[in-house]
């Protein structure tokens, strides 16, 4: 497959690019935070996105979807990056959909999966617990009782957890901390008894929660997928989730990187444009180099989610560490060429530095991953 | 194309029933890389049915058109045949200039009588060239360079001298810049030129470089006649033609690494530093710089895969190749670097057998010349901000 959008994906690129530049330009998310916005993202323009029809992207047909795939749920995230754009897409079109569609029962399918395509389910993916991502790590309990579970522990780092309508948790249900089997997904009711909600205001003035678990109940039919076998689908559910946040971490960089560039042919200083001094050209030269390379690195990893995914993970490794790297590049690139304008609030350019250090937490950051990727060789 | 399907079930059948076994092994010194050429010996008899076999079915340029002793592929069936040869290790039969720089030259400014003559001697291994570029005084700033083509009837007569010329001692032809008009401005008095190292009044001096070996040569031309009709292009349009080279040129230095051949870096490493009991590398600094080189080492030669694509897709930008080189060619030397660190005090020694005759350190200061020839990175970086991002005063 050659590697660069087909005629499709190109449309739906611009269909996004259009609708999201239109109504949701980064003074979008500089009023939400200014507000304080009590939802932190747009409910109006997530009903635009279901009406686009990006909402049920990735659902199957038949349960209201389009059943495209990652490359398509990449191309909408980097409109996404390009405006920082707060949406519920990321946890519930991408994780959300992904984890139902990939484990849940033909009936958690009808329940759930066309309320997420019609814009009507907000939901989300609950899996970190300490300060870094490691999924293996999950301690948060799951003791059978009676017909079901019961769950204790604490989630933190959950996107848009303070607005979900359905929780997807990782939960531990045998062996201990550090290993792959024992775990289990749990869809669970963020109003269930026993269950906390506080939304935690982010440096990017994105949406995330943390969640308290004190002996929630659920039964026996809220296993997503089987019981002490949750750690592949989990697995694969966030390469599809490092995927996507990957792209969003190119499109923001290359929004990052034509402003700098832009201000680079406008800003006089010596009485020369600054984009003239040869100490400049050569970062700006090594940061367009850098930021190709990567969007390179992360269409082939898309690409490889949607055809081989089960052999998918080191593509999406490699990907998801070069995004990484390459938007820390290109925020601190764009806010030193910028010199003081890039550090007072009223600039946009601090925006995309906040939220590519979130990106690079979410789901493993370019250290977890280069580890991961020794892993997987051996080494 | 033909059904791309049935193209990569033959290729590979092909290859599996042809390759020989010992050709499908990472290259290990230099004598395992074939140059042709009038004096060309092969070091073994799988090199030479392998490359004869590859040569018969047009595959030592695959790309290039029947009638020049190509294979005709189109750029998918290309890429096909490079898929199957990197899946199964497969060695590139023949390595040349001819096939990587002035082919490509060729097949765009050529005439068709030189195309005819030179050609088919490329894509059968018959003629090795090489390149005439940088002068003493025309390093980074090629074009001030000062080799003069006096013009006398049907001929030209080219005194001066090149350096870094490389092989230029094994070397049949050469492909050469000259200076057709002295008081034109520096780009606009340039030709481009072919002609044989045979020719009265050409020599050549190795230069012996730091890592013991001379790849590159001093070319001195005193008085060579070379008719006129050996000139590729316009006479002093050479520039367009030079430049059009070094796109090919950089494409191909970017790509010397040995990427994904053979073993991952980190188990080569684990040979010399140890691993611990859960069997990661007893290093776990020099394990993070393995990973890392590696994860940039993927984006790259998807970079690469995407290059191919988007030129197909007419989307590619003509000075792309300089991005590639320079990051290339800066990865090519932080491998190495690696394998130093890896190798410890063993890739120290320089001469032993075990060494291989210093084979890694040999390897790793030759890769110091690769953000050097073809464009510095510095050049690279230039062309980058000026053509393709257009900044101002580069």
């Amino acid at each position: 497959m050659a590697l660069v959008l087909t005629e499709e994906q190109s449309m739906l690129r611009d269909s996004a690019r259009g609708l999201i530049s239109d109504k949701a330009p980064v003074s979008h998310l500089r009023s939400l935070r200014d507000t304080k916005d009590a939802t932190g993202f747009s409910r109006e323009l997530w009903k635009a996105f279901a009406e686009m029809g990006f909402s049920g992207l990735l659902v199957p047909e038949n349960f209201g979807g389009s059943a495209l795939g990652a490359v398509e749920a990449g191309v909408v995230m980097e409109e996404i990056g390009r405006t920082l754009m707060p949406s519920p897409f990321l946890s519930t079109a991408v994780l959300a959909a992904s984890a139902l569609t990939r484990g849940g029962s033909d009936a958690q399918k009808a329940a759930h999966l066309p309320k997420i395509s019609d814009g009507s389910l907000l939901a989300t993916l609950a899996i970190d617990e300490g300060a870094k991502h490691r999924p293996l790590q999950t301690k948060l309990q799951a003791v059978r009782s009676g017909n079901g579970f019961k769950l204790s522990g604490a989630k933190a780092f959950v996107v848009d957890g303070h607005t979900a309508d359905l929780l997807i948790v990782a939960a531990r249900t045998a062996g201990s901390a550090g290993e792959r089997n024992g775990l289990t997904l749990f869809l669970v009711d963020p109003k269930s008894k026993g269950l906390a909600v506080e939304r935690t205001a982010m440096v990017d003035s994105h949406n995330a929660a943390r969640i308290e678990f004190d002996n929630v109940e659920v039964n026996a039919d809220s296993v997503l997928g089987e019981v002490d076998q949750g750690g592949a689908l989990l697995e694969g559910v966030l390469n599809i989730g490092r995927g996507a946040v990957a792209s969003e971490m190119v499109g923001l960089s290359e929004e990052v990187f034509g402003r700098t560039v832009t201000y680079l042919k406008e800003r006089k200083q010596f009485g020369k444009l600054i984009g003239e001094f040869q100490a400049l050209q050569h970062r700006a030269a090594e940061l367009y180099i850098d930021i190709e390379i990567t969007r390179a690195a992360v269409l082939k990893a898309l690409q490889t989610l949607d055809g081989d995914f089960a052999n998918a993970s080191a593509a999406v490794a490699v990907a998801k560490a070069r995004a990484g790297t390459t938007a820390t590049r290109a925020v601190q690139e764009g806010v030193q060429m910028h010199g003081g304008m890039g550090m007072t609030d009223q600039f946009d350019i601090g925006f995309f530095m906040k939220r590519a250090r979130v990106c690079q937490e979410l789901f493993g950051d370019s250290n977890y991953h280069a580890d991961q990727l020794a892993r997987m060789k051996s080494y | 194309m033909s059904d791309p399907d049935q193209f990569r079930r033959e290729t590979r059948a092909w290859l599996e029933a042809n390759c020989p076994p010992e050709m499908r092994k990472p290259m290990t010194s230099e004598g395992d890389t074939y140059w042709g050429g009038r004096n060309a010996k092969f070091s073994s008899e799988p090199q030479r049915v392998w490359f004869e076999r590859m040569r018969d079915k047009g595959w030592t340029v695959p790309d290039w058109p029947k009638e020049y002793g190509g294979g005709g592929l189109d750029r998918a069936e290309h890429k096909v045949l490079r898929e199957e040869m990197a899946a199964m290790g497969a060695r590139s039969p023949l390595s040349s200039f001819g096939i990587w720089m002035l082919g490509p030259a060729l097949l765009k400014y050529g005439n068709e009588a030189q195309k005819k003559e030179h050609l088919p001697k490329i894509a059968a291994g018959l003629i090795r060239w090489c390149q005439g570029y940088s002068e003493p005084n025309a390093g980074s700033d090629l074009a001030s360079l000062q080799t003069r083509a006096e013009s006398d009837g049907d001929d030209f007569v080219i005194t001066g001298q090149k350096i870094w010329t490389s092989y230029a001692n094994y070397a049949d032809w050469i492909f050469c810049l000259v200076r057709t008009d002295a008081s034109a401005k520096k780009h606009d008095g340039i030709s481009f030129i072919l002609f044989d190292m045979t020719s009265k009044g050409v020599t050549t001096k190795p230069i012996l470089l730091i890592s013991g070996y001379s790849p590159f040569c001093e070319t001195f031309f005193d008085g060579v006649r070379v008719p006129k009709s050996h000139v590729v292009g316009t006479v002093n349009r050479g520039w367009d033609v030079a430049k059009y080279l070094l796109q090919h040129e950089r494409a191909m230095i970017s790509g010397m690494g040995e990427r994904g051949v053979g073993r991952p870096l980190g188990q080569v490493a684990a040979d010399s530093v140890g691993s611990d009991e859960q069997g990661r590398l007893d290093d776990a600094m020099l394990r993070g710089q393995i990973s890392t080189f590696e994860i940039d080492e993927a984006a790259l030669s998807a970079a690469a895969e995407r290059a191919v694509d988007l030129a197909k897709a007419g989307q590619s930008h003509p000075a792309f190749s300089s991005a590639m080189k320079y990051y290339g060619t800066e990865l090519n030397k932080r491998r190495y670097e690696i394998l130093m660190s890896a190798g410890g005090v063993d890739a120290l020694e320089w001469e032993s057998e075990r060494s291989k005759g210093g084979a890694r350190p040999r390897a790793w200061l030759r890769t110091k010349a690769n953000s050097i020839e073809g464009g510095t990175s510095e050049v690279m970086l230039g062309i980058v901000a000026k053509r393709i991002l257009d900044l101002p005063g580069a």
